[in-house]
């Protein structure tokens, strides 16, 4: 009987131990389940791990003997183009060199030379100043000459005017109009009367006014010296006919030419004298001709 | 004693025929008179008295007839209708010399007056007696009768071409080798006027060697020959290129500049119209003249002269700077530009003005330099002035526009620009604006000047059409400074400001 009591209680105990067991287990099962799984993938996660490190190191070493090879390639390359690069720079450079001298060389040589144009302002310049300079010079010329003129009309028209007032001088018992007393010295008119000689009034007084006109011709500078005309007293005696102007005077009158000149002019201007070509008796005819023509134009006319 | 006394009436009606026509040719040099004279019929009187059988009648009664037409002109058409020219000019052929002057002296009183009754000389072949008077000896009858062609030659070219065809010109160069000096003149003013109307005409009389005997005449003392002896070459040089090189090729040059020093104002002013018609033609010709010391001379006869002479020398200054730039700078280089600014403010005149503003614009249209040089002696002001005034003659605003565009499109002198940029009505004011937009990028003294003067303000107060070229310049000029200062100058900021003060709360 114990035992059957042992073997029952062993028999409940067992079956609660079997129950217990079994809840247990079933209680853990689902942990240990997990549990297991974890490990599981763990190790497989650690065999795929190692499987594709060696993949992965074994990739790499092919990719890095792979872009090495490449690599050196195109660095090949690139040397080669940087250094065809450089040529070409350098090439150009120099081409630049002689392009830009030529250029500069051509341009100021035959378009357009600055030096030149620089210099040529500044000629302008002095050329323009030495243009006003001799131009003045020309000008205080002219006018000291045209004052010249002036002075030696003036002086005749004097003279001229003394010729006349010549009964105004001053004799020994009467004072002239020009000698007054209260004066200190004489007028400069009564010293020009007292120069001026007296002609009678004949016919040759107009041939002395032709002398007097034909005065300020030859006497344009120094008129002092030369106003040795016929109607001023000289020292020398003088004869009682007016002395006629010397003939040195070149001017001529009238029509008359140089013996040379009409020739000369026959010779040069041949196509201008051919007018002049005609004959001696050229006006009668053309006279002539007009008359005969004269009815037939009268009728045309009328 | 019968004899005597028929004689003697004859004798009488002489005399008394020879005072009339004297009387009448001394009344007839009064203008008073001829009115009164028509009235009494003196032509009907006076044709029958140059048929007359006693020379010296005949003579004085052709005088009286030329001094009659001389002073008016229903007087010499009723002398053209009365037929008396026909007359006339038969009678040229066979008369003596006295009467030759007196009837080259009537046709030349008839031709003066119109062309009409210049071709009414013509037709009555006046032109082939005048010439067939050239021939004579006497130097007062080829005077009489050059200075009648003259007065045919002048008013136009038909007239003219009809005195050439008559072979008057050969003839009228030979009496420029006379001695005498008013025959000179004469030939000399008649080449002048038969020359000046068309090339043709001119290269007729230059053919006849005309230019070498002009040339050597430049020099003689006589004021009013070298007057004519100018005009004449003048009138040759300025129908073309190959004239003027003619006209030159005599080597009148250095030799006329002397003749503008001439105390006598017509010599100077004929010389430098000389100049200016030989000058316009060709830049080698302009060279020629700057060469041999042309502008220097020019430019002192501008400073010397008042009023409507100085007009051939500034448009001489004017044509020989539109050439080229070289040129141009010769102009500048000789001190032309303050010359002319002289001129443009002494002269009152606007056709006067006109020429200097368009000379003004053809010196400084070249380069910067030019451009420069013009606005520094302070012209640009003065051409927008004479622009916007009322007052100018329609042809001197034209010019001064065109003159002030050209100028404006090569300044780059910003201190002159500056005060236009007050004044000018917005078509120029676009160039204006154009130039600074132009140099204010790369000038960074200029663009603190623009904004100390006042003209950043100025730009930004000037209103423009967006789209314009007007507001592209101002955005450039815009574009040129800080934000800050633009918005400073801008206006209406100091009332943005003040705004901005009224919705600010102190903290």
């Amino acid at each position: 009987m114990a035992e059957l009591l042992k073997i029952k209680r062993e028999f409940e105990e067992f079956q609660k131990e079997y129950y217990y067991r079994n809840r247990e287990a079933d209680e853990n099962r689902e942990k240990e389940n997990q549990a297991a799984t974890q490990i599981q993938s763990w190790f497989r996660g650690c065999k795929v791990r190692a499987y594709l490190s060696h993949l992965h190191k074994k990739a790499i070493i092919i990719q890095k003997i792979w872009r090495g090879f490449t690599a050196r390639a195109r660095v090949r390359q690139m040397v080669k183009a940087a250094y065809f690069i450089m040529k070409m720079n350098f090439y150009e450079e120099m081409a630049v060199r002689i392009q830009r001298t030529w250029r500069g060389f051509f341009v100021r040589k035959y378009i357009h030379n600055f030096y030149a144009r620089k210099k040529y302002m500044e000629g302008l310049v002095m050329k323009n100043e030495l243009v006003r300079r001799e131009l003045d010079q020309l000008e205080e010329l002219q006018k000291r000459e045209r004052d010249c003129l002036d002075m030696v009309k003036e002086h005749t028209a004097k003279v001229y005017q003394a010729h006349r007032l010549h009964h105004l001088l001053s004799t020994k018992q009467c004072p002239g109009v020009f000698n007054s007393p209260f004066r200190p010295a004489p007028h400069e008119m009564e010293l020009l009367l007292r120069q001026v000689k007296y002609q009678a009034p004949t016919r040759l007084v107009s041939r002395g006014k032709a002398c007097l006109l034909g005065i300020p011709s030859s006497t344009s500078s120094s008129f002092p010296a030369t106003l040795g005309s016929p109607l001023i007293k000289t020292s020398r005696t003088y004869s009682s006919r007016p002395i006629l102007p010397p003939i040195a005077n070149k001017t001529q009158q009238g029509l008359y030419r140089e013996a040379g000149e009409a020739w000369e002019q026959r010779l040069h201007c041949r196509e201008l004298m051919l007018c002049l070509q005609t004959s001696y008796m050229h006006l009668e005819e053309a006279q002539n001709q007009l008359r005969q023509l004269e009815p037939v134009r009268l009728r045309c006319i009328y | 004693m019968s004899q005597r006394h028929v004689v003697q009436v004859f004798e009488q009606y002489q005399k008394a025929r020879m005072q009339f026509v004297q009387t009448v040719a001394d009344l007839a040099n009064r203008p008073q008179n001829i009115e009164l004279l028509q009235n009494a019929g003196v032509l009907s009187l006076l044709r029958p008295l140059m048929l007359d059988v006693v020379p010296s009648i005949q003579h004085t009664a052709a005088l009286a007839l030329g001094r009659l037409a001389d002073n008016s002109e229903d007087l010499a058409e009723a002398v053209v209708k009365e037929d008396i020219l026909p007359q006339l000019a038969h009678s040229l052929a066979s008369q003596n010399r006295f009467y030759k002057k007196a009837a080259a002296f009537v046709l030349r009183a008839v031709a003066k007056h119109s062309p009409e009754l210049s071709q009414a000389v013509v037709a009555c072949r006046g032109v082939d007696a005048l010439v067939l008077c050239l021939e004579e000896f006497d130097p007062g009858v080829k005077e009489a009768a050059a200075w009648a062609l003259g007065n045919i030659a002048r008013h136009n070219a038909a007239l003219s071409q009809s005195v050439v065809d008559a072979g008057a010109v050969p003839l009228l160069v030979l009496s420029l080798l006379e001695p005498e000096m008013a025959l000179k003149r004469i030939a000399a003013s008649t080449l002048s006027d038969i020359s000046k109307h068309t090339p043709e005409l001119a290269q007729t009389v230059v053919d006849t060697g005309a230019i070498a005997h002009l040339a050597q005449m430049i020099l003689s003392p006589d004021t009013k020959l070298k007057r004519q002896v100018f005009a004449a070459l003048t009138q040759i040089s300025k129908h073309s290129v190959s004239l003027a090189e003619m006209v030159i090729e005599a080597e009148i040059f250095p030799a006329a500049m002397s003749c503008l020093r001439d105390p006598d104002e017509y010599v100077k002013k004929n010389v430098v119209t000389l100049m200016r018609e030989v000058v316009k033609h060709t830049p080698e010709l302009a060279q020629v003249i700057v060469n041999c010391g042309g502008l220097e001379a020019v430019i002192d006869y501008l400073g010397n002269c008042h009023g409507n002479v100085r007009l051939p020398g500034i448009m001489m200054l004017g044509y020989v700077a539109a050439h080229s730039e070289s040129l141009a700078m010769a102009v500048i280089v000789s001190k032309g530009v303050p010359q002319l600014a002289l001129c443009l403010s002494e002269e009152s005149e606007d056709h006067i003005k006109a020429a200097t503003v368009w000379s003004v614009g053809q010196i400084g249209h070249h380069t910067p330099e030019h451009a420069k040089a013009v606005a520094t002696a302070n012209l640009l002001p003065k051409i927008l002035e004479l622009y916007m005034n009322a007052r100018s003659s329609e042809d001197l605003q034209t010019k001064s526009k065109k003159a002030l565009k050209s100028v404006l499109q090569k300044c780059t002198y910003l201190p002159s620009l500056e005060p236009l940029l007050y004044e000018a009505p917005s078509n120029i004011l676009k160039h204006v604006v154009c130039q600074f937009s132009k140099v204010l990028p790369h000038d960074s003294k200029a663009r603190r000047l623009f904004v100390t003067s006042g003209g950043l303000k100025k730009v930004q107060e000037i209103e423009a059409e967006p789209g314009s070229p007007l507001q592209e310049y101002i955005n450039a000029i815009n574009g040129c400074f800080p934000e800050e200062i633009v918005r400073y100058y801008s206006p209406g900021y100091s009332e943005a400001l003040l705004e901005r003060l009224d919705d600010y709360q102190p903290a």
